[in-house]
């Protein structure tokens, strides 16, 4: 597994009808690595991480997950990914413990019920175990969508726009999530549209730009000064 | 063998689950399904010498009437917060979905149908109960809830879902509706035994393994994207 790059990504192209959504995408991402893709809307962000978490299907390039290629041994990456979407993807009339239990059993995960209690109350739900999830606030809902996300505790995590809805309590677990994560050698993609986002939790940066990547630079070389201006400037981000 | 039957179960669990705690499902349609009833006991001039002509063929008017709410709702509630995505992105097979799905749906089809039956003997006054007529009910909901779990998944993402179902539904289940209203019809208006609608049960059963065959292998394409 420590060989292969966690992802790889070769002239992935994704269009909609007419409209090219990804041209030619080249991306690799190391392992123990946080890799944030900034891009405003429609930039196509979306599509790229439903690509690498097999939502859709790429009309070209290829996609290599943990060393597998994903037009193959897709229940075996589908075991080594976590995925949040803009929709929590779960069942609203079941509560927050029996969501998790029943992904959980689906990704064969042992001790279920403990891991659940576990990864809930590590996300600050550990007074709603027994709340059905359509009584939760959005905020929650979006907790709970991280939180079935790792029950099977992937080394590969994809996250588009993790920050809506969040307040900065969760904003602060979702980071140190992510920390922890990188720390025990996994990655992390997230997409977002903020820049304090993106830049204050200290990872890889990339700019998707009408469906290309135009910019990719290590932590250690991104000048955040000039980033923060870019972005706000040519790409019309939220600080 | 294990890694395909956990997932089925864990599915048929959920729906149940959910089912039980909103009761959208079952209790819409068998609503529905007597007030089709209903109707058709207004409708129709059904004296003691007519009802048992009459009888399979509102019975099972009722039944698909009722069979397409369960199917349409069975995928609505996968389309709440997308956590039918949810379910598309575990290491599962395609196939466990499906037949989960579709287990689902004929038990809520089944529920539904066997509830409505005393309430047919009460408003006809005429009892249709019968181990044959279960027997038929049982090899029609099969291919009801086969060919159900299939449309019901391509509809679900459909503007108008609600029309795209039985426009789809209804021309490839013609054959087991027929079947099943024929041999529905031997069975409650002369107490036939078994051996005398064999016929209809053999087409049922052909039918069945048809769809059992082709429905899960579509079903596969239609939810990869």
């Amino acid at each position: 597994m420590a060989l292969e790059p966690a992802i790889l990504v070769n002239g992935l192209c994704k269009s909609f009808e007419d409209n090219s959504v990804l041209s030619n995408v080249d991306l690799t991402i190391d392992w123990g690595t946080q890799l944030t893709i900034f891009g405003s809307n429609g930039s196509g962000k979306t599509t790229l991480l439903k690509s690498l978490a097999m939502q859709c299907r790429p009309d070209g390039g290829s996609i290599n997950i943990a060393g597998r290629d994903v037009s193959r041994d897709r229940s075996t990456i589908r075991q080594n990914i976590g995925v949040v979407g803009h929709q929590p993807m779960l069942y609203q009339d079941m509560t927050c413990i029996e969501n998790l239990i029943f992904f959980g059993r689906m990704y064969g995960v042992n001790e279920i019920a403990k891991r659940a209690q576990k990864v809930l109350s590590e996300m600050g739900l550990g007074r709603h175990l027994n709340d059905r999830v359509r009584n939760l606030s959005h905020g929650m809902q979006k907790r709970l969508a991280i939180s079935r996300a790792i029950i099977h505790k992937p080394p590969i995590l994809l996250m588009d726009e993790p920050e809506t809805g969040l307040d900065i309590v969760a904003l602060e677990i979702v980071k140190s999530l992510i920390k922890s994560w990188t720390s025990k050698m996994g990655a992390v993609v997230i997409t977002t549209h903020s820049i304090e986002i993106g830049l204050g939790w200290g990872s890889d940066v990339a700019i998707l730009n009408n469906g290309a990547i135009v910019y990719r630079a290590k932590q250690e070389e991104v000048d955040q000064m000039w980033m923060r201006k870019t972005l706000l400037s040519n790409f019309g981000l939220t600080s | 063998m294990k890694n395909f039957f956990v997932p089925i179960l864990l599915i048929v669990w959920k729906d149940i689950l959910t089912e039980i705690r909103n009761k959208d499902i079952i209790l819409a349609s068998f609503v529905f399904a007597i007030l089709v009833l209903v109707i058709c006991n207004f409708a129709f001039e059904i004296t003691p010498a007519t009802v048992h002509i009459l009888a399979s063929g509102i019975l099972w008017i009722s039944f698909i009437f009722a069979g397409i709410l369960v199917m349409t709702h069975s995928f609505v509630v996968e389309n709440d917060l997308n956590s039918l995505e949810g379910l598309l992105l575990c290491p599962i097979s395609r196939d466990a979905l499906y037949w989960g799905k579709m287990l689902s749906l004929f038990l809520f089809m089944m529920v539904v149908e066997l509830l409505l039956l005393p309430i047919f003997a009460v408003l006809f006054d005429y009892n249709v109960l019968s181990p044959s007529l279960i027997l038929i009910m049982v090899l029609a909901t099969i291919g009801f809830a086969t060919v159900g779990t299939l449309f019901a998944s391509m509809s679900v993402n459909t503007r108008a879902r609600e029309i795209m179902l039985p426009i789809l539904f209804f021309p490839v289940v013609t054959p087991v509706l027929i079947s099943a209203v024929e041999a529905s019809m031997s069975i409650i208006g002369g107490g036939t035994a078994i051996i005398d609608i064999r016929g209809w049960i053999q087409l049922l059963l052909l039918f069945d393994v048809v769809y059992l065959v082709v429905c899960p292998w579509a079903f596969g394409f239609v939810v990869e994207e």
